[in-house]
């Protein structure tokens, strides 16, 4: 493959004709903001954190769905793009019921990870509040739509790697949501070969391993009168 | 069907028509017919029949002639006489036009349409030549008035090379609202390596209020096939797809016949007009979203899938329908071709103003006396458009703004009413020319509620792939909801202001990146009308109800803040 020459931030770098902006920039160990991106998986260029300024033209540009092209001057963390981005990190915490303090992930967040990198410590905008269910039918998995930050990576692993396209979007704008099959509880979809991906590549707590989510956790006691009774009393039941 | 079995057709059907004393032309589009004008063909046919008058008068069924709002609309053709219109026709009228105009020669004054009109002399029919003049469920009616004539010249005469430097020279943009110079579009596509290419008529038409493309696919659908045949031709295409909003069932229809009809005559098809050159085109219909007005949302729901769009580039003339080469337009701009063909770039620029020829379409609303589709030369004046095409503002009020592009474009205030209607104009002002919506509005209307208006309509349409305009929208229409309830502070009024900027800078499709527009045109030009509903808490256009108060001043002691979506309590007086 050719390789092509350009500027990022000033410096001078090459990389091969065909790839993205955002896997050369990745190559060139520069930290870029992502939330849609998976790499293995297809780009879609929606969360729109991964925007840079080029040279020469008004727009911004996602670097995941812009290939290098020769002679590209880019710019990667301007104060303007640093700004959008923690823009877009609040218009996602105020979009659905992100309180990280009762989330499974919490710690091992995508979307809390970002926002604390990117200088996002509150919230403008006003909470949106939406009232979202949760689908509890599979027997290995749990969905929980307040969590979903719509970045399709669930689809698109579901679709593009494991071949069976469970997952699929209904409704439009800010009322999208993530289905299964056709809009059926999970745990009812004839396709759902039950593999875990989407699970995996989920950047939030939106998809988790059923008995991990909060509130699934249950303590047992019974342990305590078992050994008191066995040392007081050598009685061990072993039945 | 060859060029000469297509002159005899016209020449029959010039002479069919001739042999009518008289014929009586009644609209039979969308705006007509839902104010009654089938009752009236009816009422004129029985009155012929009653008359024994069916031999030499015929009852025409056309599209549509313009004054929408006077309505149903009847025009009186007698050969060697101008044309008389009349307006707000019912079957009573009707009857009388057959018993006195038709019999007796006496136009029936009350209803007619003065011919000297400004509404009708100041307009330019080129697309719409045939719109109101024509059956458009009569093949034989087009082509009697030169229809695929420009097909069968561009077959024989013109190289594919041709035809698209002709269109580059007549410079003519596309009518889709964004304005990219037609030719070299089609041109492009012409040289993208493919083994199969698709042509796209974009009849989306998504913008609310506006219906030009429903009115050319209504009254003249050969217009629209001819040009697409003929872009097909020039851009190595077979196949082309028309894609129709599901809101139109009769241009659907029309179109689907018409197809049918061409076909069986050899216009579309096989061998077109007995040439090497085959095309066929199919009508797919819409299921109303407006975001498959933008190209690569409307070819995703062409292949089936999700109306939404994908970053570009690729544009579609090299990766489009199914990764083929595909020319998508708008269904305004493939009606312009027919007549560039025919009349030669040069007439066509001789039009408009330098950057923009031709003509264009626009579809009148508001607060104006007379609302309708119009056609008028490119450079018109916006005061000629309103005060003379319109016939000005009823009830004294006076003219406010005029919004122009729908929710992608702005508003333009009275200042500005001498500005020439073109691309670059309009653009400068902060608005744009869009597909032809033109709105206008009295003192009464507040700009700061029509900004409402269309972010609303902005975040209902948002198809919710990017989070800018997903949740950006929402957050500004929260915010115009408390500008326009009494609410707001004006830290709300930053806030709005920096999220204008956010989601035109950011979102992925032209719906979000335009989204903004007519928040930032009417702040740059009603900045203090927003204010007052701050500062005063008082609409100044008396149209918002202001009975609401900031969160903040509920308590003075704490300080609340809004939240959750929280309202605060009505004022108490
Ligand atoms: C949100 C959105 C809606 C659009 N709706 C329409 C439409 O209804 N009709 C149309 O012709 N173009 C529409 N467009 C523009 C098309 O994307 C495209 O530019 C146009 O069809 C190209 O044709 P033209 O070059 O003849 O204008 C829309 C664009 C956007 C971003
Ligand atoms: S469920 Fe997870 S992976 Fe799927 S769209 Fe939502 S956040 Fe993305
Ligand atoms: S800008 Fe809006 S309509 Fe366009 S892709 Fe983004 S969410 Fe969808």
């Amino acid at each position: 493959m050719p390789v092509v020459t350009l500027t990022v931030n000033d410096e001078l770098v090459s990389g091969q004709s065909g790839q993205s902006l955002l896997s050369l920039l990745k190559e060139l160990g520069i930290e870029m903001p992502t939330l849609c991106h998976l790499e293995g998986l297809s780009d879609r260029g929606g969360c729109r954190l991964c925007m840079v300024e080029l040279q020469g033209s008004k727009r911004l540009f996602a670097a995941c769905v812009t290939p290098v092209q020769e002679g590209m001057v880019v710019y990667t963390h301007t104060e303007r793009l640093n700004n959008y981005r923690r823009m877009i990190l609040e218009l996602l915490f105020a979009e659905r019921n992100h309180v990280c303090a009762v989330c499974v992930q919490n710690g091992h967040c995508e979307l809390q990870t970002q926002a604390a990198k990117n200088g996002m410590d509150s919230v403008r905008y006003d909470y949106l509040v939406p009232d979202l269910p949760m689908d509890a039918s599979h027997e290995r998995y749990v969905l929980d739509h307040n969590r979903c930050i719509l970045c399709t990576r669930c689809v698109r692993v579901c679709d593009e790697i494991e071949g069976a396209h469970v997952w699929d979007l209904m409704g439009r704008g800010v009322n999208s949501r993530v289905i299964a099959g056709l809009n059926q509880p999970w745990g009812d979809s004839d396709s759902c070969t039950k593999c875990g991906k989407c699970v995996q590549v989920c950047p939030t707590g939106a998809l988790t391993l059923r008995g991990s989510t909060v509130a699934e956790m249950e303590k047992q006691h019974d342990f305590l009168k078992w050994i008191l009774t066995g040392r007081e009393k050598k009685q061990w039941d072993y039945s | 069907m060859n060029r000469v079995e297509l002159q005899n057709m016209a020449q029959a059907e010039t002479e069919r028509q001739n042999a009518f004393r008289c014929r009586l032309l009644c609209c039979a589009s969308t705006p007509c017919l839902s104010s009654g004008s089938t009752a009236v063909s009816e009422a004129m046919k029985q009155a012929l029949t009653d008359g024994n008058l069916d031999a030499e008068v015929e009852v025409v069924a056309t599209g549509c002639m313009g004054p929408c709002s006077r309505g149903p609309l009847v025009t009186v053709k007698m050969p060697g006489q101008e044309d008389v219109v009349y307006e707000k026709v019912t079957p009573e009228v009707a009857k009388e036009i057959v018993a006195k105009h038709v019999t007796q020669s006496k136009p029936v004054s009350e209803n007619v349409l003065p011919a000297d009109m400004p509404f009708f002399v100041k307009q330019k029919k080129v697309v719409l030549a045939n719109s109101g003049q024509i059956d458009p469920e009569r093949l034989e009616d087009y082509v009697a008035r030169g229809g695929y004539a420009a097909l069968a010249h561009a077959l024989r005469e013109m190289t594919p090379e041709e035809v698209c430097a002709t269109l580059t020279k007549s410079g003519l943009r596309g009518r889709g609202g964004a304005g990219y110079p037609t030719g070299i579009k089609w041109d492009l596509v012409r040289k993208s390596e493919g083994d199969k290419k698709y042509v796209v008529a974009n009849g989306d038409e998504g913008d609310p209020g506006a219906y030009m493309d429903r009115t050319m696919m209504e009254s003249d659908p050969h217009r629209l096939l001819e040009g697409m045949a003929i872009a097909g031709y020039a851009v190595g295409a077979d196949q082309g797809y028309l894609y129709v909003r599901g809101e139109y069932p009769i241009a659907a229809q029309r179109l689907q016949r018409a197809i049918r009809a061409a076909e069986r005559r050899g216009l579309l098809g096989s061998r077109v007009l007995e040439s090497n050159f085959n095309f066929r085109i199919d009508v797919r219909i819409g299921a109303g979203a407006f975001v498959c007005g933008e190209e690569t949302a409307l070819m995703a729901s062409i292949m089936g899938r999700r109306g939404q769009p994908v970053p570009r580039p690729p544009y579609p003339s090299e990766r489009g329908l199914w990764g083929k080469p595909t020319l998508i337009n708008n269904v305004e701009t493939y009606g312009s071709i027919a007549p560039i063909i025919l009349n030669g770039p040069e007439w066509f620029s001789g039009i408009g103003t330098e950057k923009s020829k031709g003509t264009k379409i626009f579809a009148l609303a508001g607060n104006i006396d007379t609302t309708g589709l119009i056609e008028v030369p490119m450079g018109i004046t916006l005061r000629e458009i309103v005060y003379d095409i319109a016939n000005g503002i009823p009830d004294g009020y006076a003219f406010k703004a005029a919004q122009t592009g729908g929710p992608s474009g702005g508003c333009i205030p009275s200042q500005f009413l001498d500005t020439p209607v073109d691309y670059e104009s309009l653009g400068a002002l902060g608005s744009i020319m869009g597909s032809g919506g033109l709105v206008v509005m009295d003192e009464r209307s507040c700009m700061a509620d029509v900004a409402k208006y269309f972010i609303e309509f902005c975040m209902d349409e948002s198809c919710g792939k990017c989070v800018p305009c997903r949740v950006g929208t929402v957050q500004m229409h929260r915010l115009l909801e408390r500008i326009t309830d009494g609410s707001a502070t004006f830290e709300d009024l930053e806030t709005l202001e920096e999220l204008c900027v956010l989601v035109r800078d950011t979102s992925l499709c032209g719906l979000g990146q335009n989204a903004p527009n007519p928040v930032i045109s009417t702040l740059r030009y009603f900045r203090e009308e927003y204010e007052a509903h701050i500062k005063e808490r008082r609409c100044p256009a008396g149209a918002c109800e202001m009975n609401r108060i900031p969160v903040q001043e509920l308590n003075t002691n704490s300080r609340v803040y809004s939240q959750n979506g929280a309202q605060a309590e009505p004022a108490q007086a």
